[in-house]
């Protein structure tokens, strides 16, 4: 299939299905490597760190970034807009009946259970960012770096302390940038 | 985001109010998509109709297509680099961090109770064990929502 196709319909899925913002695109992210030879698993870790430190939506960022590493520019722009196309459709036709779709019981009893699901799908999504680019050594098998992952989860709770909870995440992914370099990782 | 939203469309623009913009943002998380585009796509949608919309989505998504674009093919130039391997080593530590930190604002944001837990670990065992499409998993928790609705067993 032609790729730009491939890039329409898939984003244009991710747009519709993913209910809760931004990080409810990442399941959607991860899945697309089974399937397409545009990115792989582990350089889904470089999207994120680009996405997450620059200015607009982390879930536009990445469907950029994405259909950038499939087929370009022009692949980005195609995964970009397609992504955007379902809300611009459903809002165009909510808008009119935006007071009664907002209250609508169907509506509102099934996005009631599509959050927490898609968190699980986020929480999938996240194991598989770490076995990624933590879980894999160099020859691609599984390894438990356990200094790393008590690093990691360090810098979590570092995030969490109220006084740091306003910084950037560019600023955590430039200092990850100069403790990797430092400490040659 | 919505702090933003509010500086440029409510005090500098006047193009929406404050309550229509917080009505917007609502509706925004209740709407497929970016929640920050479905609301440049209303408020556009609003001012001047399907023109409007379009208008405002592009202007929200072009930032992202340039800016990302640029540094995409930056990086996917200097990957082999050794520094830049270096850094990206380090880099993935905090994207793990960062990621963790989503999953944790996430899950206290959309589980509201006992129900929601079990449904967001069934979520997560399927996505796991079985080769059922995400998006599947999305629907079959809106129909139970609307099932467990009809039998009187959510309030929502």
């Amino acid at each position: 299939m032609n790729v730009y196709l491939a890039l329409f319909i898939e984003f244009f899925q991710i747009g519709l299905f993913a209910i809760g913002g931004g990080p409810a695109t990442i399941p959607f992210l991860m899945d697309l490597p089974n399937r397409y030879d545009w990115y792989t698993v582990a350089d889904v870790t470089n999207m994120l760190a680009v996405s997450e430190s620059t200015p607009g939506p982390i879930g536009i960022n990445m469907a950029t970034y994405a259909g950038y590493n499939a087929a370009g520019f022009l692949g980005g722009l195609v995964a970009t807009l397609s992504l955007v196309l379902p809300s611009l459709i459903v809002i165009v036709i909510v808008a009119k009946i935006l007071d009664k779709f907002s209250k609508n019981m169907y509506v509102k009893s099934s996005f009631a259970m599509i959050r927490p699901a898609v968190t699980g799908l986020i929480a999938m999504a996240v194991y598989g960012i770490f076995r990624a680019s933590l879980f894999t050594d160099a020859n691609g098998n599984f390894h438990f770096p356990v200094l790393l992952f008590i690093a990691c989860i360090g810098i979590y709770g570092l995030m969490n302390i109220k006084k740091l909870k306003k910084l950037h995440p560019a600023f955590w992914i430039l200092c990850g940038a100069i403790v990797g370099i430092i400490f040659k990782l | 985001m919505l702090p933003m939203l509010k500086y440029e469309l409510v005090q500098k623009n006047n193009w929406v109010t404050e309550d229509e913009l917080l009505d917007y943002y609502a509706v925004g998380q209740c709407t497929p998509g970016i929640i920050a585009v479905n609301v440049a796509t209303f408020v556009g949608f609003k001012r001047k109709g399907i023109p409007g919309a379009i208008f405002s989505t592009l202007g929200m998504i072009s930032p992202s297509l340039i800016i990302v674009s640029i540094l995409a093919m930056f990086l996917n130039q200097f990957l082999s680099n050794e520094w830049v391997a270096h850094a990206v080593g380090g880099i993935k530590l905090i994207v793990c961090a960062l990621m963790l930190n989503t999953v944790v604002t996430m899950a206290k944001k959309s589980i509201k109770n006992a129900i929601g837990w079990i449904v967001c670990a069934l979520a997560f065992l399927l996505a796991f064990f079985t080769p059922i499409p995400t998006v599947l998993i999305v629907v079959l928790a809106g129909a139970f929502g609307i099932i467990m609705y009809k039998a009187g067993k959510l309030k929502v």
